[in-house]
């Protein structure tokens, strides 16, 4: 019997010292880099009850298939990693510290979300690691003061805050505005935006209103925005209040020029129930191709995009507009890769993401461009905006750019 | 096996199968010493990566265990013990980061925060039982979240944002480094605290608990008090899982309420039937099994990791109805009557 207890102890000892050996990998030129292959890591919900974004990660697995394909980056193969964190801040950190320590991927990219992004936000920027093109809304990525390696993607609540300050500046230089917003970060990132566009005059010009997530009405926030004699409203809230504001505005016989924030615009769960025709004249905002858009039909980016789905990912559903999204990211970080040249270490592909010149990409509206320097991450920083006829949006006026703060 | 204790062989009256009665002292100091170095070679034998992941198994482990002693000992269903784990979190983030308190002060307020708490549900416990009680708990972890983004502690708890905190410094005297220090610390307390349960476990205590379990009549007859000893574990066991939340929160040196949603307390649930309801040593299995399962699962399917992971549980449960505990436990009982015959 002891025999067997101490050989049991031998075995844990064995299996223990297995894996302590060192990773038997090809000599790298740089972290995640050798002479024929690229290390790029990412998480995403693969499983939860967000796992419907997990088709972005699906698509740039196929796009780099399609990179490789064609001979790679550089000479080298791109290997792309994800990990399913299943939406959860700490899970995000374990799988983010195996793809750097364990796999030594060169960066990660496009990671989803903002609680799970911020988990590893110090992690990422003290081990000074890309933390390159998030897949999040939030304003806070673009901080290159105090977080130089992370940089977000898409243009944040913030900016389409300030394109709509912007537009009805030069609409209406004497509107009075009503603003409600809902009293978390996101509703918060409204109020920042109109105030980065007005400055001192916010406080002459603006009157603000907050509902609660939990509201089961915001109808006294918008009767007291109308006593304020605004002419102009805009709404950073959660889909169900947007129906509702749409409704309560019309139904009170309140015109206001009407802004509406583009989280909230889907024609089956806001416009519809608020009433088609309540909604006309609501203006919103966007930076990608609508693929139900009927001008989008022939569209030679969006052909280009088809063919990618029919080739790579035919059992795509091509609705789904985070293909369309996660298409113009994967190009992004291509592009950042083939300006690096044959230099992939971290600190170039990162000069190389915050040094991106103006690219148009195949799924976003025609004059938008991503861009990125190093004192300006907001690398989505225009949108058009579009307005609601009754039965669909329509784009109208040029694209606009949100104010650099 | 169990002769001395006089109770019947599948209780887990001792749940070290090292302490057994019958057990030599210098094998059981033996035994001892071999868990302190299988604890403490992680240090140096694994990466730091591995070694934060081993981190977080043995907070899982603490917070199984808390579990462990209302559920498996006590017979009280939780599925809210994440709601606990979050308190415990919180409750270091916010000391740690709003007032600046050093880490190791933030445990003595987090314990008796937590076990307040846990008293306080101890209390509607008792007139709920079964079902009834799973779901009031489970309602509490619901609940958890979306209080800790309410307006009135928003300011306190960072609201959606969360809380960023920093992890204690390894003392200058000791060359280690920040991960290595954050996985002794873990591995100390979760040490003394698996010994202080375990001491709890298999004295009067304990045997009243599992009474209170097995027959509450016969229990009451014999003189016990159930109302107090069932608001007590439930408040001990909620200090434990504090604790390891407390320690998770230092470990991942942020939180958030996404952090602490409904599926940590299922989790913590499943850690404590896959490693063995009412074991002490299961509880460090239960641990295990939560962190590393996922992952194995996952690097069988990325499309679909949760019908691996499922299909692992299930697997498993077959083969060890009573966890890795009980497994553990037959496998010792069939050695010894092979060594000794």
């Amino acid at each position: 019997m002891n025999t067997t207890r101490r050989s049991l102890l031998l075995g844990a000892g064995a299996g223990a010292a297995t894996l302590a050996l060192p990773n038997l990998a090809p000599a790298q030129e740089a972290p995640g880099v050798t002479a024929n292959e690229i290390r790029i890591g990412s998480t995403n919900a693969l499983s939860g009850p967000v796992s419907s974004y997990s088709v972005i990660s699906r698509s740039h697995e196929a796009l780099f298939k399609r990179l490789n394909e064609q001979g790679g980056v550089a000479g080298k193969q791109v290997r792309f990693i994800v990990y399913d964190d299943g939406y959860q801040p700490p899970r995000t950190l374990e799988q983010t510290r195996r793809l750097v320590e364990q796999d030594r991927v060169a960066f990660c990219f496009n990671q989803l979300g903002t609680p799970t992004n911020s988990a590893i936000h110090r992690y990422m920027n003290q081990r000074k690691v890309p933390h390159l093109f998030l897949a999040t809304g939030a304003d806070k990525w673009a901080n290159p003061r105090e977080f130089p390696w992370t940089i977000g993607f898409q243009p944040s609540y913030r900016v389409e805050a300030q394109i709509y300050a912007r537009y009805i500046l030069d609409q209406k230089p004497n509107a009075k505005i009503g603003l409600l917003y809902q009293n978390d970060d996101f509703g918060k990132d409204y109020l920042n935006g109109v105030r980065d566009v007005l400055g001192a005059r916010f406080d002459a010009m603006v009157k603000t209103a907050t509902n609660e997530a939990t509201d089961p009405t915001i109808d006294s926030q918008i009767v007291q925005l109308q006593g304020t004699g605004a002419d102009v409203l805009i709404c950073g809230i959660v889909p169900r209040h947007a129906a509702q504001a749409i409704r309560r505005v019309h139904d009170m016989g309140w015109r206001p020029m009407f802004f509406m924030t583009n989280v909230s615009i889907s024609a089956s769960v806001v416009m519809t129930p608020a009433g088609p025709e309540k909604g006309v004249g609501v203006i919103t905002s966007d930076f990608r191709k609508d693929q139900s858009d009927p001008a989008w039909a022939n569209d030679a980016g969006m052909n280009e995009w088809r063919g990618f789905m029919r080739q790579y990912l035919p059992e795509g559903d091509q609705n789904d507009n985070n293909y369309t999204y996660a298409y113009a990211a994967g190009l992004t970080m291509i592009q950042v890769l083939r300006n690096c040249g044959t230099d992939f270490t971290r600190e170039n592909v990162m000069k190389q993401a915050t040094s991106l010149a103006p690219l148009e990409l195949p799924t976003l509206l025609p004059g938008i461009r991503v861009q990125s320097q190093p004192t300006n991450y907001n690398v989505g920083r225009q949108m058009q905006l579009q307005r609601w006829n009754g039965r669909s949006w329509e784009r109208f006026g040029n694209i606009i750019e949100g104010a650099s703060v | 096996m169990s002769s001395a204790t006089g109770l019947p062989e599948g209780v887990a009256a001792a749940p070290l199968p090292v302490a057994e009665a019958g057990t030599p002292a210098w094998q059981r100091w033996l035994l001892v010493a071999g868990g302190i170095i299988l604890a403490l070679a992680p240090l140096w034998v694994l990466e730091s990566f591995h070694l934060f992941q081993l981190t977080m198994a043995v907070i899982m482990a603490l917070a199984v265990l808390g579990l462990n002693i209302v559920t498996g000992y006590n017979g009280q269903i939780s599925l809210g013990h994440g709601a606990f784990f979050a308190v415990g979190a919180y409750c270091t983030a916010i000391l740690m980061s709003h007032f600046d308190w050093s880490f190791w002060w933030t445990l003595p307020v987090s314990a008796a925060v937590c076990a307040t708490v846990g008293f306080g549900i101890g209390f509607p416990a008792l007139r709920l039982a079964g079902h009834y009680l799973a779901l009031t708990t489970f309602a509490l972890a619901v609940a958890v979240p979306q209080l800790l983004k309410h307006k009135a502690v928003e300011d306190w708890t960072g609201g959606v944002q969360g809380l960023f905190l920093v992890k204690p410094d390894p003392p200058a005297f000791l060359p280690v480094t920040p991960d290595q220090w954050i996985y002794l610390v873990v591995v100390s307390i979760a040490a003394v605290l698996f010994f202080l349960t375990w001491n709890l476990i298999r004295g009067r205590i304990g045997r009243a608990l599992m009474a209170t379990r097995d027959h509450p009549t016969a229990a009451e007859a014999m003189g016990m008090d159930i109302a107090s000893l069932k608001t007590k574990a439930f408040a001990v066991s909620a200090l434990v899982t504090g604790i390891a939340g407390s320690l998770s929160a230092v470990a991942i040196e942020f939180v958030a309420p996404d952090s602490f949603t409904i599926f940590v307390s299922i989790t913590l649930f499943v850690g404590m039937v896959a490693g063995g309801v009412a074991s002490i040593l299961g509880s460090l299995f239960g641990g295990l099994f939560v962190l590393f399962v996922p992952n194995i699962a996952e690097s069988i399917s990325k499309a679909a990791p949760g019908v691996i992971y499922g299909i692992i549980l299930i697997g498993l449960l077959f083969v060890m109805p009573d966890g890795f505990a009980g497994l553990l436990r037959r496998l010792t009982a069939r050695l010894r009557r092979g060594g000794t015959s």
